[in-house]
C-alpha cells in the first residue's frame, strides 16, 4: 500500500531536511511542473486526479484554481493562501505532514502558486504549532537558499514570495474568509460571497485557497500522474487520506490509507478496537462539527459522499470515539462552550444561540435541567441551519448536538429527571 | 424597472436594490438592525430574513436575508411565510438574551429602534434564564453617553464611524458574546462625526449627553424644522424644546445637503440658545454692562426713535450670523447705501468673488451630496474639516463612489457595502488636498501639500496650466510643484464629475478665484465640473449677496462724522476686525444700538440693546454656501421682551416714522418686499410649503400627539391651560392640535410613523429609501450657471506681502471647536475646544513645544503657547481662527516673534 504523504516522516517524527528531502525523490515534482508544464495543464492534472479539498469541505481542487483569473490583464499580485489553521477539535494530520515533512509542503504551495499564476503565497498557521513553525521555518530559509523560492524558479520566469504568518489562536480563521480579514490585520470576521475569494480575496486581489493535506498531495500527482493517483483511492476521489481516532481506543493516533476505508477499518485495524470494560456508543467521523454516528455505522466507507449519505461529513477524517462510559451531554456542553468561545460575534444566531446552548448544556449537566430545555437546544438546531447564519460555524456546532438529541435523547432525559449527570460517578 | 412579488402580489421596483430596501420602499414593515440607508448591507444582524421562492410552483422555498439579496426581476418573496416570522422571532428573542430591559431610565427609550422591531416582531418572552452578561461603560467626552449592556451587536457604531466618517479612536473590541464597542481607553472620542453615534445606534449604548443634563423624551420635545446656524453649509436639523429650553438637535434629512448626518458642532453647539450670556431684556447701558438699566419695550423704543432721529446720519452694520430679513430689514431701516455687511474685510473680498463666480461662471456649486459623487477632487487651501465639517464627511465617501465604480466589474452590487470595501480597499480616492498646514482629511488624500496660502494660489495656477498651457502660462514653480500640478491635471481631466473647492479660511481670494478658474476650463471642456465655497457663517452668503458696503467704510463715516448713529445686527464687531479701530469707532459714535441675543464686546459698549430671538426663536431665512435658500421655523416662542431681529427693526423703523415698515406685521410681508427689492432673491418667496390639507388655522402642530403635561406645565401659574401663542410667521403652530399626518417636505417637524418611533421612521417619509423626501426636497437655489459662455479667467495677483526678517505669515487655524463665535457657549463644546497657542514648524521653533513664546501680531503683543506642528511651511506662523483669547487677525498679516514669553500677570 503506497502512502505518499507520510512515506517520509520518520518514526520519531524528525523532519527531512533539503537535501534528505530531495534525495527522497522531492523538488521533482515541481521541476516537471515548472520546465515541462504550463499552469494550465498542471491544473488539468490535478483536475483529472479527483483531488478533492482535505479541509473538511470536499471542493475538488483543481476546479477551485480554476476559478482564479488568468492572464496579463487580471489584477496583481495574486495570492496562495495556505490554511494551516487546524483548529478543529481532535484533528491533527496538517500537523503531521508540516512537523514530519515540511519540504513537501512547500514543493506543493510553489506548484500551486504556479498553476494559479500567484506571485505571494502565505502558510497560515495555527497558534499552537510552535514546533511546525520552527520546521516550516528553516524549511523555508533551506528553499529560498537553494533557489526553489524566490526569482526566477527553477529558470521557468516563475517567482514566488512565501510567507509564514502565525495566527493570533481563532477557530474561526480555519474559514478562509475570516483567514483573509485576519491576514489583512482587521478583525477575523468571515466575509460573505459573492464577492467569492479566487475572484475577490486578500487584500482585494484573486487568491487561491488549499488545505495543508491537499497541497501535500500535489507533488505526488504532478510526478506519477493522476491515474495513479486515482488507483490510490477505493472510491471516485483520488488519492490517500490521513485518517485518524482519538477517544479511548487502544492505539489512538492517525494513519494514511487509502481514501474511502471503513470506519471499522480504522478503528479496530488501526486503533486497536476501544480499551478493555469499554464499547463503543458513538462518534464524531471527521472533528467535531460533523453528526454522530453510532455504532451501526462502523462499515460506512470514510469518502465524501458515504459519510453525507450517511447523515454526516467526512470533515477532516479524524475520528472521536465515545464511550459508553463518557457522559454525552458532558461531551456537548464542552463542544458548545468551545464553539461559543471561538463565535467571531459578527451574526446574531451564533453570537447569542451558541452562549445561551453552552449555558443550558452545561446547566443540565450540573443538575439544573428544565424539561423545556430540551426543546430550546431542538428549535436551535432547526433555526440555526447553513444561509440563516452568517458563516458555516453555527451550523457546524449544531450537527452534534441535532444527532445526539436524535440518537441519545434519553440521556438529556436523565441528567433533568435525575437533576444529576449520570455518568458523573461511572 | 424590475417587477417583484411579495406574498404572490407584483410590484414594479426600481432595479438595483436588495430586497429589505424594496419592502422598505414599498412601505412593508421589515425589521433589521445592521443595515442602514447610508451604510448599505453587511448582513450581520440576520434580523431581515424573509422566504424567497424559486418560482410560483415553489412552495418549500429557502430563508434569505433581504438586505443581502438582490431585488431581481422575478424574485418571489413571503414576508409573513411563518417560518421566515418564526426566524425573525428568534433573531430578536437572541438579540434580547442579555438586553437590559431598563426602557423607562433609557435615553432612547420611546425612539428606540430595538424597540420598535422588538414589538414589530411580536417577541414579548424571554425564554433565557440565565444571567446576562455585563460590561464596563468608558467615559467618551462631553458628547456621547456609554452604556455598553444596551448593545445588540449591529455593528453600526463602527461601520459609521470608521469606514464612513474616518475615525479611529472606536472599535469593535473582543469577540464571540463578549463584543464590546468603545475606545482602547476611557477619552473624549476624536472623530468630529461623533455625534451621529446617537442616531446611527439602534438603542441606547450612544446617547446625546447635552440631552441628558436636561432629559426630556422625544414625544414630549416641541419641535420644527430648522437649519443649522454653525457653519455655512446649512445642514437642516430638528431642534426639541421644553420648558422654554433648547434640549437637543437631530438630524432632519436633506437629500441634497446634509443626508443623515450633522456634525458636532451643529448637533452639541446649540447651548448659546438657554446660555446666561443671553440678552433677555432692552438695556440702556452707558459704556459697561454693569450700569446696565432694564428697560420697558415702549421706552426702549422710544429712546431708539431719538437716535434715529436724523436718518441721514445712522449707518446699520448687518450680521452673516443674522437671518436674510434681519439684515434686510436693517438695509431698510439705514438705507442701501448707509447699509454696511459685517463682515471682516478678507471674508468681505472673498465671499464677493465667491458671489461673483457663481453668479457668473458657467459652473453651478457643489452641493453636498454632489461633493460624495465627485470622482476627482482639488482642495485648494481650506480646512474643510474645521470650516464646512460635513463637506469633508462627505469627501470622505469619494472612496466608496470609487470602489462602487470598479466593483460593477465583478458583479457586486452597490449597496454590498462589506463587498464594496473589500474589493476597492486599495483604493485611493482622486483627491488632492493643498492646504497651509497638515488636516484632518490627509488621511483620506491621494496626495497633500502644505505651502503658505500665495504659494497655493500659485499651485492653482499651475494646475490652470497643465490642464492648458494657452489658457495660462505655467507660472513659475519648483519642479515638484509642477510634478504635482500634472499629476492634479490629469487627474481632474479623467474625471466626469470633477470638484474644485475653496473657501473663505485663508482670507485669500485668490484662492477662490485660481479653484474657479479651473471648474470652468472643466466645465467648459463638458464635463460635469462643479464648484464648492466654502463659506464661513450661516448667512455669509446671503449677506454678501445683498451687497452693502464693507466695514472699514462703517468706520470712516463714523470718523469723518458722516454718521453719529450705528445700528448694529447681531455682530460682534470685535470678531471682524481690529480690536482698535473698531474701540475707535464705538468711542465716537453718539449713539450706539445693538440688536443680539448673546452679550458680546460690543453689546457691552452700546448704549441702547435690544433682545434678539435666536434661530430657536424666530423664522427666517439663510442662504448656505451653494446659495440654497432654507427656511429655519422658531421651535418655540420667544419669552418677554425678545423678539426677531427683523421684528425690532420693523418697530424701530415705525418708532423713527418710516412708512414702509408698517406692512411688515408677518415674515411673508417682508419677504414680498424683499424679493421685490432684491430679484436675486426672487425663490425666498416660495419657500413655505402650504399644507395641502385642511387644519385648524391652516397649520401643522409643532407638538407630537403624545406629547404630555400640557394642562400641567404651566399650573404653578395658572390653572387654567393657557391659549397657546400665536404664530403669524409659520404655517406651524406651538399647539398638539392639528393635522398629524405626513407634512410638505420643508415641515417636517420630527419623523414617526405608526410602529416607528425611531429617526428610521424617516424610511415613511422617503420617495424611495436613501432619496429625496416625498414632494421634493426643501428649499431653493438662488444661482444656476447662466447661459453665457463667455468666460474670461481670472488671472495670477503678485504675493500681497511678503514677511521680512523675524517674521513670519500668518495663516489663521480653523478649529470645529473653537473658531465658531456661538457654539463656543456650549460647555461640551468648549471643553473640545484648544487653547490658544502659536504654532510653528518645529525647525523655525525658538523656543519648545508648549513653552512661552512672545509675538508681535497687528502691533498687539501676547504671550502664548508654541506648538511645534511638523508639516506648517516654512515661514508661516498660525494661530487659532476666532478662538478667545487670539486677536482678531486681519489678513493678509505676519506675526513677529520677538522671542521667548512670561506670562504677565
Amino acid at each position: 500500500m503506497e502512502k505518499p504523504l507520510t512515506q517520509n516522516i520518520r518514526p520519531d517524527g524528525t523532519p527531512l531536511n533539503l537535501a534528505e528531502y530531495e534525495k527522497a525523490g522531492g523538488y521533482q515534482g515541481l521541476r516537471k511542473a515548472l520546465t515541462q508544464l504550463s499552469p494550465g495543464e498542471v491544473t488539468q492534472l490535478v483536475l483529472e486526479s479527483n483531488l478533492r479539498g482535505r479541509g473538511g469541505a470536499g471542493f475538488p481542487t483543481g476546479r477551485k484554481w480554476s476559478f482564479v483569473p488568468m492572464g496579463d490583464d487580471v489584477p496583481q499580485p495574486k495570492y496562495l493562501v495556505i490554511n494551516a489553521d487546524e483548529m478543529e477539535p481532535a484533528t491533527f494530520k496538517d500537523r503531521l505532514l508540516m512537523e514530519g515533512d515540511p519540504h513537501q509542503l512547500i514543493e506543493g504551495i510553489i506548484i500551486a502558486a504556479y498553476a494559479v499564476q500567484a506571485g505571494i503565497a502565505y502558510i497560515f498557521l495555527r497558534r499552537a504549532y510552535v514546533t511546525a513553525r520552527q520546521r516550516l521555518k528553516q524549511a523555508i530559509e533551506e528553499a529560498c537558499a537553494k533557489g526553489y523560492l524566490g526569482r526566477n524558479i527553477l529558470g521557468s520566469g516563475f517567482n514566488l514570495e512565501l510567507y509564514l504568518h502565525m495566527s493570533a489562536g481563532r477557530y474561526i480563521c480555519g474559514e478562509e474568509t475570516a483567514l483573509l480579514n485576519a491576514l489583512e490585520g482587521k478583525r477575523a470576521i468571515p466575509r460573505s460571497k459573492p464577492p467569492f475569494p479566487p475572484v475577490v480575496g486578500l487584500w482585494g486581489k484573486p487568491t487561491a485557497f488549499n488545505n495543508v493535506e491537499t497541497i501535500c498531495n500535489v507533488p505526488h500527482i504532478i510526478r506519477h500522474g493522476p491515474v495513479w493517483f486515482k488507483d490510490l483511492s477505493r472510491v471516485p476521489d483520488g488519492g490517500t487520506k490521513i485518517y485518524g481516532a482519538s477517544g479511548k481506543v487502544r492505539r489512538p493516533g492517525a494513519w494514511e490509507l487509502p481514501m474511502g476505508v471503513t470506519i471499522r477499518e480504522i478503528l479496530e485495524e488501526h486503533a486497536g478496537g476501544m480499551q478493555d470494560g469499554l464499547t463503543l456508543r458513538a462518534l464524531l467521523p471527521g472533528g467535531a462539527s460533523t453528526d454522530m454516528l453510532t455504532a451501526e455505522n462502523l462499515d460506512i466507507p470514510m469518502d465524501f459522499n458515504s459519510m453525507q449519505e450517511a447523515g454526516s461529513r467526512l470533515g477532516t477524517g479524524t475520528i472521536v470515539v465515545i464511550d459508553d462510559r463518557t457522559c454525552i451531554v458532558g461531551l456537548l456542553a464542552n463542544l458548545m462552550q468551545f464553539f461559543a468561545q471561538e463565535s467571531c460575534g459578527w451574526c446574531t444566531p451564533c453570537r447569542e444561540g451558541l452562549a445561551w446552548l453552552t449555558k443550558i448544556l452545561n446547566a443540565m449537566e450540573q443538575g439544573r435541567g428544565k424539561p423545556e430545555d430540551i426543546d430550546h437546544l431542538r428549535l436551535h438546531t432547526r433555526l440555526i441551519t447553513l444561509g440563516r447564519t452568517f458563516c458555516a460555524l453555527a451550523p457546524g456546532a449544531m450537527e452534534p448536538l441535532q444527532s445526539a438529541l436524535m440518537y441519545f435523547e434519553d440521556d438529556f432525559k436523565r441528567h433533568i429527571h435525575e437533576k444529576s449527570c449520570p455518568w458523573r460517578d461511572l | 424597472m424590475v417587477t417583484i412579488y411579495i406574498e404572490g402580489k407584483a410590484y414594479k421596483i426600481k432595479q438595483g436594490q436588495n430586497l429589505l430596501q424594496a419592502c422598505l420602499g414599498l412601505g412593508f414593515d421589515l425589521p433589521y438592525f445592521c443595515w442602514h440607508p447610508a451604510l448599505g448591507s453587511v448582513g450581520a444582524c440576520r434580523q431581515c430574513a424573509v422566504k424567497r421562492f424559486k418560482d410560483e410552483n415553489d412552495t418549500r422555498g429557502e430563508i434569505v436575508m433581504a438586505c443581502m439579496t438582490p431585488a431581481d426581476d422575478g424574485t418571489r418573496i413571503s414576508i409573513n411565510d411563518p417560518e421566515a416570522v418564526q426566524f425573525r422571532a428568534s433573531v430578536i428573542e437572541w438579540l434580547m438574551i442579555n438586553h437590559p430591559h431598563d426602557c423607562p431610565v433609557c435615553d432612547e427609550g420611546g425612539e428606540c429602534h430595538l424597540q420598535d422591531m422588538t414589538v414589530m416582531t411580536g417577541h414579548n418572552y424571554r425564554h433565557s434564564r440565565f444571567p446576562k452578561r455585563t460590561h464596563r461603560n468608558q467615559d467618551l467626552g462631553p458628547f456621547i453617553n456609554h452604556e455598553m449592556n444596551r448593545c445588540i451587536q449591529c455593528y453600526r457604531c463602527v461601520r459609521f464611524y470608521r469606514d464612513y466618517a474616518g475615525g479611529s479612536d472606536l472599535n469593535a473590541l473582543a469577540s464571540h458574546d463578549h463584543v464590546y464597542f468603545g475606545r482602547f481607553q476611557s477619552g473624549p472620542l476624536e472623530s468630529e462625526f461623533s455625534g451621529n453615534l446617537v442616531e446611527i445606534c439602534p438603542t441606547g449604548v450612544f446617547t446625546d449627553k447635552s440631552l441628558k443634563s436636561h432629559f426630556t423624551r422625544k414625544w414630549d420635545l416641541q419641535t420644527a424644522p430648522s437649519v443649522c446656524v454653525h457653519c455655512g453649509l446649512g445642514c437642516n436639523t430638528i431642534p426639541g424644546e421644553r420648558y422654554d429650553e433648547l434640549r437637543r438637535i437631530r438630524n432632519r434629512y436633506h437629500h441634497q445637503v446634509n443626508g443623515y448626518f450633522l456634525c458636532d458642532r451643529g448637533r452639541y453647539g446649540y447651548e448659546f440658545v438657554n446660555s446666561t450670556q443671553r440678552i433677555r431684556h432692552p438695556l440702556r447701558q452707558a459704556g459697561s454692562r454693569e450700569e446696565a438699566k432694564l428697560m420697558m419695550e415702549t421706552e426702549a423704543l422710544e429712546l431708539a426713535a431719538a437716535m434715529l432721529a436724523d436718518p441721514g446720519k445712522v449707518i446699520g452694520i448687518g450680521s452673516p450670523r443674522a437671518f436674510l430679513e434681519s439684515n434686510f430689514a436693517l438695509r431698510a431701516l439705514v438705507g442701501p447705501e448707509r447699509f454696511h455687511a459685517g463682515l471682516s474685510d478678507s471674508d468681505f473680498k472673498c465671499l464677493g468673488t465667491g458671489c461673483n463666480i457663481l453668479q457668473r461662471g458657467p459652473v453651478p456649486a457643489a452641493t453636498l451630496q454632489g461633493v460624495a459623487l465627485a470622482d476627482a477632487a482639488f482642495v485648494l487651501g481650506e480646512d474643510v474639516t474645521q470650516t464646512a465639517p460635513l463637506m469633508a464627511l462627505n469627501l470622505r465617501q469619494m472612496r466608496y463612489g470609487k470602489s462602487v465604480r470598479i466593483v460593477s466589474d465583478f458583479q457586486v452590487p452597490e449597496w454590498h457595502d462589506a463587498g464594496v470595501r473589500e474589493i476597492g480597499q486599495l483604493q485611493s480616492p482622486a483627491l488632492f488636498n493643498a492646504t497651509p498646514y497638515p488636516t484632518r482629511l490627509d488621511d483620506e488624500a491621494m496626495r497633500t501639500v502644505y505651502a503658505a496660502p500665495h504659494d497655493l494660489v500659485r499651485l492653482g495656477f499651475a494646475v490652470l496650466a497643465a490642464l492648458d498651457a494657452s489658457v495660462f502660462p505655467m507660472p513659475d514653480v519648483n519642479d515638484a510643484m509642477q510634478a504635482l500640478a500634472n499629476e492634479i491635471a490629469q487627474a481632474l481631466l479623467k474625471a466626469e464629475r470633477p470638484l474644485l473647492v475653496a473657501g473663505t479660511g485663508c482670507g485669500n481670494p485668490a484662492l477662490i478665484e485660481a479653484a474657479a478658474n479651473m471648474a470652468w476650463y472643466l466645465g467648459r471642456k463638458g464635463s460635469a465640473a462643479a464648484f464648492a465655497l466654502c463659506v464661513p457663517e450661516c448667512n455669509s452668503l446671503g449677506l454678501r449677496l445683498m451687497g452693502g458696503l464693507d466695514l472699514n467704510s462703517a468706520f470712516q463715516a463714523i470718523d469723518e462724522g458722516r454718521a453719529d448713529t450705528v445700528v448694529i445686527l447681531e455682530n460682534d464687531l470685535y470678531r471682524r476686525a481690529d480690536a482698535q479701530a473698531v474701540d475707535a469707532m464705538l468711542q465716537k459714535a453718539r449713539n450706539i444700538i445693538v440688536i443680539d441675543h448673546q452679550q458680546t464686546a460690543t453689546s457691552e459698549k452700546a448704549h441702547l440693546v435690544l433682545p434678539a430671538a435666536t434661530f430657536a426663536e424666530a423664522t427666517g431665512t439663510l442662504i448656505n454656501n451653494e446659495g440654497r435658500a432654507q427656511r429655519g421655523y422658531a421651535v418655540m416662542p420667544p419669552k418677554g421682551a425678545v423678539r426677531a431681529g427683523w421684528r425690532w427693526l420693523q418697530m424701530l423703523m415705525k418708532a423713527a416714522g418710516h412708512a414702509g415698515a408698517s406692512s411688515w406685521l408677518r415674515l411673508e410681508n417682508l419677504t414680498a418686499d424683499l424679493v421685490k427689492d432684491m430679484p436675486v432673491f426672487q425663490p425666498v418667496a416660495g419657500l413655505d410649503p402650504k399644507p395641502a390639507m385642511p387644519t385648524p388655522g391652516g397649520k401643522l402642530p409643532r407638538q407630537s400627539h403624545r406629547y404630555t403635561g400640557r394642562t400641567a406645565m404651566h399650573a404653578d401659574i395658572d390653572v387654567s391651560e393657557p391659549k397657546p401663542p400665536a404664530d403669524e410667521d409659520a404655517p406651524l403652530a406651538f399647539s398638539m392640535e392639528g393635522y398629524d399626518g405626513r407634512p410638505p417636505a420643508g415641515l417636517i417637524s420630527r419623523v414617526w410613523a405608526p410602529g416607528w418611533n425611531s429617526e428610521q421612521s424617516l424610511n415613511k417619509f422617503q420617495s424611495e429609501i436613501g432619496g429625496p423626501l416625498r414632494g421634493g426636497d426643501p428649499g431653493r437655489r438662488l444661482i444656476e450657471p447662466p447661459a453665457s459662455d463667455d468666460i474670461r479667467y481670472f488671472a495670477m495677483p503678485e504675493q500681497e506681502i511678503l514677511p521680512g526678517a523675524d517674521e513670519y505669515l500668518l495663516v489663521p487655524i480653523h478649529h470645529i471647536f473653537g473658531s465658531e463665535e456661538l457654539s463656543m457657549a456650549s460647555p461640551g463644546v468648549a471643553r473640545q475646544a484648544p487653547q490658544p497657542y502659536l504654532a510653528l514648524r518645529p525647525e523655525d521653533a525658538p523656543v519648545g513645544d508648549g513653552e512661552q513664546v512672545r509675538l508681535l501680531v497687528s502691533g498687539k503683543s501676547l504671550v502664548l503657547p508654541l506648538k511645534l506642528l511638523p508639516g506648517m511651511p516654512e515661514r508661516t506662523a498660525g494661530l487659532p481662527d476666532g478662538l478667545p483669547g487670539v486677536p482678531k487677525m486681519v489678513l493678509p498679516a505676519v506675526v513677529k516673534i520677538l522671542g521667548k514669553g512670561s506670562i504677565e500677570k
